[in-house]
């Protein structure tokens, strides 16, 4: 009945793995708690949970990824304490616990921090900048976060039931097989990317027919604004590349479950396959999660700049090159694998070939802010930060793409500090950016902008001090994924990375210190406007927040930056005199239900509870049944509910003053 | 706001959301041919990893294959009028049809399950090397579409049958054509991956 949950499962095996698994129940209880003495469980049921809205869905997604960021940067820093301290000693963390610390850090961060950053930012943004309604498939797009967040919630139950995969976040074979890993960890780990990982193709998905289909009239393909371009590619890269993800993942498990060779040492294995197969689907991941930055890059340069974007044609072609490259290039994950020198000399020059592109950009938006007047808010700050320490790790990229280069430095800290030089600033840089740019057009008041520099300074001189010491480590030898260590001469570096680790950890507080002082003062920073920053794309034209339809009426477009030349004409704030009436999805239980089914697949799947995995599998295709079988999953909101809303934005804007300059309602 | 308005608000927004729909039908198709794609790659990659077991050579039967693939194919053209007459509005002969294609696709999962069934008492399960197991995923992998699909074909004739022949109705069925084609087209590959070569 129970599989292989005994009450084994509980982490009694160490003080540190205990108080993870308590502090995960006491915050889970918590939160139950708070929802339930606030009376709040229906109003977060009904316009939060069960809402198809992009924007709330957006919203959803970025605080799974903020929850996730803590998660994973709690990870990270236990990681620099025990290197900081293991030299010649077993640290505080026994061997095995630190396997599962760097496992569960690399899985969360990809996974279920940046991956949701990235696609909250999509969610909320790109309808508003297409001038649309919403997602072509809204439906689906709570099914997309919702198996999103069973996935988190696996890697969650992990800390509590059973232990985390100790196999790295790649998972590699013979390791991750059953003969080396017999435990649930590499389960836990293959379901909870599987589970999300049909989330991710499912956004692709929709956002691709969003972006190619629900465009306002008027706008052709070279008018969208940059971040719905990197939005496109994100999603192309996420519909081909994520069904090489759930492959890998379903054979790594049908090995492990049913007992097949894919990948064993017996029998006609071949593990090769998966490092072929996870890199297939690995290296446009990195371009999935950077190219979202990209687009925010873009945007915030242009609008802190006053200026036009520079070299728009050339930025969107370098993306799309960037996008074909980097299905090209996956064998540089495993030079030393031993291909042939040809095979490794083409995957080199591809890899390097990649830096094109990249350089192209990089001179884009230096040249946009080039005699602009550059406004040094903290959306700026990051972008400034990213394109300074990125050009860093593209350096350290471009080296190890020489695969004799590579040869002595695989495996060692030097790759750990470049692929973070990557991550952080190209990565979460641009979601942090985003988060301070966005921010008024979701909530309608505007970030403290001292926390945001503190965020900004704490994270950009914390990655510095925390990861440039890996470079030289790693040149001196130290292989990555060490427990303890025996050179005395590594401290003093391990000593910094960890004192960076502590900024870091500063600029992490600063993040929700920078929410909760906004939201304390957010009557003296609201945004009347729509308009904070004197925008240029459609998403500032609509009002802070958006009303669920976003527009009342869809505008024409026939220009990059529209509602900039709209404000320039003075036709940016019109308001006619009728509205038609506007069919809008309703909100539908089926997504969390879905989502709630994919968790208990997975974990049955783990535990190896049969009848629950049958279970929730079964009433997981009754939803979508019965859900498709539905014709009136829609609501119509009336004129005179339009003109209602409307009214209320006219009269917001009359109270602002100066805006008539703008085209406004005097 | 007259009522007739309202009528053709809500008439273009059915249009263009069946529109997408299907837009994302195809890309949706294109995400599962990766999936098929690195099968059948694996397969092919490991086709000599038989691991001193049982060789493909002496696993399959070709009438029990043809058999297979002859009811496969006669269910996609039989799909192919239950469109023919939806696109008539005949309402019965959809049903028909449609009950027709299940029939097939039934056959066609019985006798791959008959096969496997076969395979495994003979000792050549998916567990008995890294060959039999790429064999196994690639073509079960396929069945369990078909099974779907199936599904599917038994909604529609519900749907059919308690909604009649409305937009939304038509364009589901539009939808699952594609993917039963799409098999169709999958098992080709099998058959000329997997099987023919062993016959040839
Ligand atoms: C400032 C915050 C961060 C710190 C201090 C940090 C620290 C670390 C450390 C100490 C390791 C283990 C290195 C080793 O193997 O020796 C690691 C691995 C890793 N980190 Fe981070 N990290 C941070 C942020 C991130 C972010 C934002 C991402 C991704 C978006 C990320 C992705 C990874 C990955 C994929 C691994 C490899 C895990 C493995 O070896 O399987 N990290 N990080
Ligand atoms: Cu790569």
């Amino acid at each position: 009945m129970l599989g292989r949950l005994t009450i084994d499962a509980l982490p009694f095996y160490s003080w540190v793995a205990m108080g993870g698994a308590l502090v995960t129940v006491l915050i889970v209880l918590l939160t139950a708690l708070v929802v339930t003495w606030a009376g709040k469980w229906r109003y977060l049921w009904e316009e939060w949970l069960t809402s198809v809205d992009h924007k709330r869905i957006g919203v959803m997604y970025i605080m799974l990824a903020l929850v996730m960021l803590v998660r994973g940067f709690i990870d990270a820093i236990m990681m620099r304490a025990q290197q900081a301290i293991a030299l010649n000693n077993e640290g505080y963390l026994p061997p095995e616990h630190f396997e599962q610390i760097f496992t569960s850090h690399g899985t969360i961060m990809v996974f279920f921090m940046a991956m949701p950053f990235l696609t909250g930012l999509i969610n909320i943004v790109v309808p508003q900048q297409l001038g649309a309604r919403d997602v072509a498939f809204p439906f689906m797009n709570s099914v997309s976060l919702w198996l999103t967040a069973a996935g988190a919630g696996l890697v969650g139950i992990s800390l509590v039931l059973g232990k985390f995969s100790t196999a790295g976040w790649t998972g590699y074979p013979p390791y991750s097989g059953i003969g080396f890993s017999p435990g649930v960890g590499v389960d836990y780990w293959i379901w909870a990317l599987l589970v999300s990982g049909v989330g991710s193709t499912m956004t692709g998905i929709n956002f691709i027919t969003t972006i190619l289909r629900c465009r306002a009239p008027g706008m052709k393909l070279m008018q969208m604004p940059l971040f719905v371009w990197t939005t496109l590619c994100t999603s192309i890269l996420m519909a081909f590349a994520f069904p090489a993800l759930t492959v890998v993942a379903a054979l790594l498990g049908l090995d492990r479950t049913v007992g097949m060779h894919f990948f064993t040492n017996e029998l006609g294995g071949n593990m090769m396959n998966f490092a072929n197969l996870i890199w297939i689907w690995g290296h446009p991941e990195v371009y999935i999660l950077i190219l979202p930055a990209f687009g925010v890059f873009s945007e915030v340069t242009a609008v802190f700049s006053r200026k036009r974007l520079f070299g728009y044609r050339s930025l969107v072609y370098a993306t799309m090159a960037i996008g074909l490259l980097s299905f090209t290039v996956w064998l540089h994950h495993f030079f030393t694998m031993g291909s042939s020198p040809n095979v490794n000399a083409i995957f080199g020059i591809a890899t390097m070939i990649i830096a094109v592109p990249t350089g192209v950009k990089i001179f884009d938006w230096l040249f946009t802010m080039v005699r602009g007047r550059i406004a040094f808010h903290p959306a700026m700050l990051f972008t400034i930060g990213f394109i300074i320490t990125f050009v860093i790790g593209g350096i350290t990229g471009v080296l190890l793409a020489i695969p004799p280069v590579d040869y002595q430095m695989h495996n060692t800290t030097f790759l750990v500090a470049h692929f973070h030089n990557m991550l952080i600033p190209g990565a979460l840089f641009g979601y942090f950016a985003g988060t301070q740019f966005w921010f008024p057009k979701v909530f309608g008041f505007r970030l403290n902008e001292f926390w945001g520099k503190m965020v900004f300074s704490c994270w950009l001189i914390g990655f510095y001090l925390a990861f440039m010491p890996l470079y030289a480590l790693g040149l001196l030898g130290m292989t990555r994924r060490l427990e303890q260590y025996t050179h005395p001469d590594w401290q003093p570096f391990l000593l910094v990375a960890f004192a960076g680790a502590c900024v870091v950890l500063v600029g992490v507080f600063s993040v929700f210190m920078q929410f909760y002082v906004s939201i304390k003062n957010r009557n003296e920073h609201r945004d009347l406007t729509g308009d904070p920053w004197n925008g240029r794309t459609l998403e500032w034209a609509t009002s802070s927040p958006a009303a669920p339809y976003n527009f009342a009426v869809i505008p024409e477009v026939n220009s990059v930056d529209a509602f900039w030349e709209m404000k320039k004409k003075g036709e940016a704030y019109d308001f006619p005199d009728q509205y038609e009436p506007i069919i809008m999805p309703a909100n539908t239980a089926a997504g969390v239900l879905i989502g709630l089914c994919g968790f208990l697949v997975g974990f049955a799947f783990v535990w190896y509870l049969w009848w629950l995995a049958i279970l929730a599998m079964v009433s997981a295709m009754a939803v979508v049944i019965v859900r498709s079988c539905n014709d009136h999953g829609e609501e119509i909101i009336t004129p005179e509910a339009i003109m209602a809303i409307e009214s209320k934005r006219k009269a917001q804007l009359i109270s602002v003053e100066g805006l008539s300059a703008r085209g406004a309602p005097a | 706001m007259s009522h007739n308005r309202l009528q053709q608000v809500m008439a273009e927004h059915l249009e263009e959301c069946l529109d997408n729909r299907e837009f994302g039908f195809w890309l949706y198709l294109m995400t599962d041919a990766i999936i098929f794609a690195l099968l059948f790659a694996t397969y092919v990659s490991m086709f000599r990893n038989t691991a001193n077991g049982p060789e493909p050579i002496n696993l399959f039967d070709l009438k029990h294959v043809s058999l297979e693939t002859a009811c496969l194919l006669i269910s996609s053209v039989t799909f192919g009028f239950a469109w023919l007459a939806a696109m008539n509005k005949k309402l019965p002969t959809v049903m028909l049809w449609l009950i027709i294609t299940l029939v097939f696709g039934v056959s066609f999962v019985s006798l791959e399950i008959a096969e496997f069934a076969e395979m495994i008492r003979e000792g050549a399960g998916p567990q008995a090397s890294g060959y039999l197991s790429s064999f196994f995923t690639l073509v079960a992998t396929h069945g369990i579409h078909v099974s779907i699909g199936m599904l599917g074909i038994l909604m529609m004739v519900l749907q059919v049958f308690m909604k009649g022949l409305t937009p939304q109705v038509c364009s589901r069925l539009f939808r699952l054509g594609l993917f039963w084609h799409f098999l169709d087209i999958v098992w080709i590959g099998i058959f000329s991956v997997v099987y023919l070569p062993v016959f040839i």
